[in-house]
């Protein structure tokens, strides 16, 4: 597992450098746009990628609230702190694009925009009560918030479909078309950035367990201690 | 802004998200290092905690 890390890491810098060529030489001009375009093979594979981050932490939740697993907890944790990395690459390269292409950085009141900040600020939330609440039901509480968030991931991502907005259709099921040059370009960034995803989730696991046995030994230790004495 | 611009400030901006992010979690790496240097004192290890 020590060998597999670095391997895969230096696999995942020469995807992601691929897919970068891909985006900004190889991915055809888009006739409208123009070289704006290419921020959609940024965009969307890291909105992809936190709606997959936010299902895991969905599942390991659920796991977590029905076996007290642990292992499922730091899952739910990391999964929720990548994912929200992710989120908010979408909600900064959202308006960098919508700034030349609609003339407004945000459109106030859009459904699709509004919603995946409300997500994310659900995820943030999860976190800030991961992080300062320091109850023993802090994980079961954390788990059923993030069952709430993941049922706002559908709805973020089909609010398309139901509400008039200037969000462009979903690729995915959304009924529109496109290039299979830029689907292609758009599927090895989506990799790229998942493989990525997964290291960074991988790290941040190895960093959370051991932050949990050091704090249990912190707490072994301050028993230990003879009466009196203070560290 | 040109068009360019925009794209390039899209791309940066990504990357300086995914960076500040790993930078933390090196920073958090090292200050758990230090945390079992300290733990790794004799006392601790009568008790059988090992890393």
């Amino acid at each position: 597992m020590k060998r597999a890390f670095p391997i895969l890491g230096v696999l995942t810098a020469v995807l992601l450098s691929y897919a970068l060529y891909e985006a900004l030489v190889a991915a055809p001009t888009e006739q409208t746009m123009g070289d704006v375009q290419r921020i959609f093979y940024y965009h969307v594979p890291s909105a992809w990628t936190a709606f997959t981050l936010f299902l895991i932490n969905f599942v390991a939740s659920i796991w977590y609230l029905v076996r007290r697993n642990p292992a499922a907890d730091i899952v739910a944790l990391v999964s929720a702190e990548v994912g929200v990395v992710f989120c908010a690459v979408v909600l900064v390269t959202g308006p960098i694009w919508a700034r030349p292409v609609w003339g407004i950085w945000w459109a106030p009141g859009d459904i699709r925009l509004t919603s995946t900040l409300v997500l994310w600020l659900i995820y943030v939330s999860y976190l800030v009560l991961r992080r300062f609440s320091s109850s023993g039901q802090t994980p079961t509480l954390a788990a059923a918030l993030a069952v709430l968030g993941a049922l706002c991931v559908p709805f973020v991502y089909f609010s398309i479909w139901f509400f008039r907005t200037q969000h462009p259709q979903p690729v995915m099921g959304g009924g529109g078309s496109i290039d299979p040059r830029m689907l292609h370009v758009l599927l090895i960034n989506w990799l790229a950035f998942s493989c990525f995803a997964f290291l960074v989730c991988w790290s941040r696991y190895r960093l959370e367990s051991l932050q949990r046995e050091v704090d249990q030994a912190h707490a072994l230790e301050s028993l230990l201690e003879p009466r009196g004495s203070t560290r | 802004m040109s068009n360019n611009g925009y794209l390039f400030a899209a791309y940066a901006a990504t990357w300086i998200i995914h960076i500040v992010y790993l930078g933390t979690i090196v920073s958090r790496y090292s200050r758990l290092k230090r945390e079992i240097e300290d733990l790794k004192k004799p006392d601790v290890r009568k008790a059988g905690v090992r890393f």
